[in-house]
């Protein structure tokens, strides 16, 4: 019961100083579960970062229940994960409700109004780290490899369900489902 | 206006399991399956109101996937809505993580695998791309150089710079304050 308790807890406050979420958290996630608590080793940790770049979920939500998984089995996983989502979605409430009740304040208005924008800006940002990894393979864009590291393939794929999404207004699910199949006849 | 129904929660759970299954490539794909659900399909709310949740979800601690999905249930039924789609967020990802975790060295080494996911790399990026598009020509559209020049700052500071994220909102908000405070003065 006890290891379960430490479980949450430790989850919770990676979940309540993970703002921003993605890569940046890596670090965070990785005292607490590697250096601090020695729950799982590096190798081990560099693994779930693999599979969570494969599986769907957020990185803070697949470290949770496979650290919870080794540690405490379901109920491990599952309070892992309760607690890393918990102060996210209860701050997230409130900060709405509140910009909800005072939607007439010029404060709270422009307040909202600013950070949709600069929201966005940090969407594009994560956007560009997305394409970049898509183009080519990388984290970061490097110079000297920005025409011979280019992967053709992943550029004409994007081109492709560019084009659909922006000429259909698809459902993303499937042009998810159809950037595998067509990742399957490229690369396999 | 909230619908508290059972049909609504039903659509809510399946919805938000669906999503949240397909979230490969980082949490913000979340943002456009929302709007091609709840905003285009379902008109529970505006395009408008989905960039203030998403800024929320941004601005708060925790994955902005599981937030937006949470304030988005919140948003159409009410605490029960809450509760339901944060719920239907976080299984996919615990069930398909428990799986792997049973067997995770033949996953990172499964080559079909790794094609389908280095296709769905570049649909994501098209994704990404295509709502970036349409948020940016939002926010444009009221025509003011002060939220518009707030975009490509918010991007530089976090893709060039590195700077925080958390500093990088709290900034944000600094400047609209202080630009309400002059302009009243100025008024006033």
């Amino acid at each position: 019961m006890s290891m379960i308790w430490v479980l949450f807890w430790t989850f919770l406050k990676i979940g309540l100083f993970s703002i921003g979420g993605g890569y940046a958290i890596i670090p965070l996630i990785r005292e607490q579960v590697v250096d601090r608590s020695g729950w799982i080793s590096t190798k081990m940790f560099t693994d779930i970062i693999t599979i969570s770049q494969m599986t769907p979920g957020p990185l803070a939500v697949n470290t949770s229940t496979f650290v919870g998984l080794q540690i405490g089995g379901a109920a491990g996983a599952i309070a892992a994960t309760a607690g890393c989502v918990l102060c996210g979605v209860v701050i997230s409430l409130f900060l709405y409700y509140f910009f909800q009740k005072h939607k007439k304040s010029t404060y709270v208005f422009e307040v909202l109004n600013g950070l949709k924008s600069a929201s966005l800006g940090l969407i594009i940002s994560a956007a560009a780290t997305i394409v970049i990894l898509a183009f080519w393979g990388t984290q970061t864009l490097e110079r000297d490899r920005l025409l011979t590291g280019l992967n053709p393939a992943a550029l004409v794929i994007f081109l492709i369900m560019f084009a659909i999404i922006r000429k259909k207004k698809i459902n993303p699910i499937m042009i998810m489902l159809l950037s595998g199949v067509t990742g399957l006849i490229f690369y396999l | 206006m909230l619908k508290t129904d059972r049909k609504t929660y039903l659509w809510l759970l399946g919805v938000n399991l669906f999503i949240s299954a397909f979230t490969f490539g980082g949490g913000y794909v979340v943002v456009p399956m929302v709007r091609r659900f709840f905003v285009w399909k379902k008109r529970f709310f505006t395009e408008d109101d989905l960039m203030n949740m998403a800024a929320v979800a941004q601005s708060t601690p925790g994955a902005i996937a599981i937030n937006l999905s949470a304030l988005a249930g919140y948003r159409v039924a009410g605490l029960a809505g809450l509760v339901i789609s944060c719920i239907a967020a976080v299984t996919p990802p615990l069930v398909i993580l428990g799986a792997v975790s049973a067997f995770y060295s033949a996953f990172i080494s499964n080559t079909v695998a790794a094609a389908v996911l280095k296709g769905m790399e570049a649909g994501v990026a098209a994704i990404m791309v295509d709502l970036i598009i349409d948020m940016c020509a939002m926010i444009l559209k009221e025509r003011s150089a002060f939220l518009s020049l707030m975009i490509p700052a918010a991007f530089a500071a976090n893709f060039i710079l590195h700077i925080n994220v958390a500093l990088i909102l709290i900034v944000c908000c600094g400047l609209c304050i202080a630009r309400v405070f002059w302009r009243r003065r100025e008024n006033g």
